[in-house]
């Protein structure tokens, strides 16, 4: 719960800053020269016990979103969300700046990436990441606005599991693309609710679900992640 | 204008003690992959006032509502304490994934905004929201939340058509369509009687006999399961 206050509590700060002139980020007597370009870091925390992480997509763009609760995902989330491929994630139509982590980040493990853009102008960061021992589930962030973050300022979110609708959680032999089966990635069949919700969590063998390659490792609570965006410079 | 703002706030303080009467426009999405919520309470109302608090016994008004969706007392408690009542604005069950919005006029010293919602296939399980202080500064937030146990019934997780009254075992409906029948009860009896947190459907892979109706890849669900965007005017 302290997590999702969280949330609200940025809201209610970005609003209090925006009214109060005296606050440290907002110095404006000692006058910077006026930067040509923007940059931030986003250090991700994998806090799952036994899901790694498909490499992490950082998207910088000014409008749209990656999902949306109750509407189906796009071929590039499917993708991204059954096979941890973020590829096409990554050309997302608005984006002005992206970067991936080159490689996967396993489970208590933390990774760093930096993005820069030449514009602050309505700038949003959007996150996403496949937890890799599920059929078509991932999460990450949507849409943060950043475009009133100061130098050195940092934003903190943990992350919810989404689930992309596309494949059906059938934790089959087969079927999912992570270590604990080897199995299929993107396929672009789609046999399941074809709206993105929020993850139900996966159940395991160990937990009722005969069929399934899982074990009491792989499962998850929310949150997922743990995301630090500052902005350097 | 923010020092405009600032003393129209303290004019209004000083010529009455309530500063809550507000325009709020709100909209509630089900995050949830395989739940659905019966119709759904809103209430703003004062600090006496609770649809449900955790950690106490549920009234009898809320465990109409949390064991068969009947808002009626909850509403006509409501009603007596002069609170600013919403009743069913998805007109119906709100699916998963699916949204509903509405607007609220808020009065007096109704401060607080709370929010309560059988979801179905539960025991006794709803979406709640207990005593949200309405913010006076015009703007959008948003809130989300858990799913909550009334603590009024044995989770047995079996479909027992005729169920909803309070005190009648089962669970009334499975409005998706996807639960099963034959199962031999899961829990009969309930250690903890006062509101609290839902340990969540169990389920199981045999939608014909085994512990429980419901299936374990379909019904459950992790917190939170439901978002509020609330827009002050």
């Amino acid at each position: 719960m302290l997590a999702f206050n969280r949330h609200l509590i940025m809201i209610a700060l970005a609003g209090t800053l925006a009214a109060c002139s005296d606050s440290n980020d907002n110095d404006e007597s000692t006058p910077l020269p006026e930067p040509i370009s923007y940059t931030f870091t986003v250090e991700v925390s994998n806090l799952t016990a036994g899901q790694p992480f498909s490499p992490i997509a950082v998207i910088a763009h000014t409008e749209g979103s990656l999902w949306k609760i109750g509407e189906p995902a796009t071929t590039a989330l499917e993708r991204m969300a059954e096979g941890g491929d973020n590829s096409v994630l990554l050309q997302f139509g608005s984006a002005i700046a992206n970067i991936s982590s080159e490689a996967p980040v396993a489970p208590g493990a933390q990774t760093t990436l930096t993005l820069t853009t030449d514009s602050l102008e309505s700038l949003k960061l959007s996150l996403s990441t496949m937890m890799v021992n599920t059929n078509d589930g991932f999460t990450g962030l949507n849409a943060m606005d950043v475009s009133s973050l100061a130098v050195n300022e940092t934003l903190t979110h943990f992350t919810l599991a989404y689930d992309a609708g596309t494949e059906s959680n059938s934790e089959s032999s087969g079927t999912i693309p992570g270590p604990a089966d080897g199995g299929e990635g993107f396929n672009e069949a789609r046999d399941d609710v074809n709206v993105v919700a929020m993850h139900p969590g996966v159940v395991s063998q160990h937990d009722g679900l005969t069929r399934s390659v899982l074990n009491s490792e792989h499962k998850f609570d929310n949150p997922l992640a743990k995301v630090v965006i500052t902005r350097t410079q | 204008m923010k020092a405009s703002t600032f003393t129209l706030a303290v004019v209004t303080a000083l010529a009455s003690q309530s500063l809550s009467a507000a325009e709020l426009e709100l909209k509630l999405t089900n995050l949830t992959q395989g739940l659905h919520f019966t119709p759904i309470l809103i209430t703003a109302h004062n600090s006496d006032e609770h649809l449900f608090e955790v950690a106490m016994p549920a009234t009898t008004a809320l465990q109409t509502m949390a064991e068969g969706g009947n808002l009626t007392p909850l509403i006509a408690q409501a009603d007596a304490a002069g609170s600013d009542v919403v009743a069913n604005p998805a007109e119906g069950l709100l699916a998963p994934s699916t949204s509903t919005m509405t607007t609220l006029m808020s009065t007096d010293a109704n401060e607080y905004l709370s929010i309560a919602a059988m979801l179905l296939p539960t025991n006794d399980g709803f979406v709640g929201l207990d005593s949200w202080k309405i913010p006076t500064e015009a703007g959008t937030y948003s809130v989300y939340l858990n799913a909550y146990d009334a603590g009024t019934e044995a989770n047995d997780e079996l479909v027992v058509e005729g169920s909803g009254a309070p005190g009648t075992p089962g669970i009334p409906a499975a409005p998706g369509g996807n639960a099963g029948n034959g199962g031999s009860g899961l829990s009969s009896s309930q250690s903890n009687t006062m509101v609290h947190i839902h340990p969540g459907n169990l389920g199981d892979d045999d939608l014909a006999a085994g512990a429980s109706d419901l299936s374990n890849t379909v019904h459950r669900w992790l917190n939170p399961v439901a978002k509020l965007t609330i827009t002050v005017k």
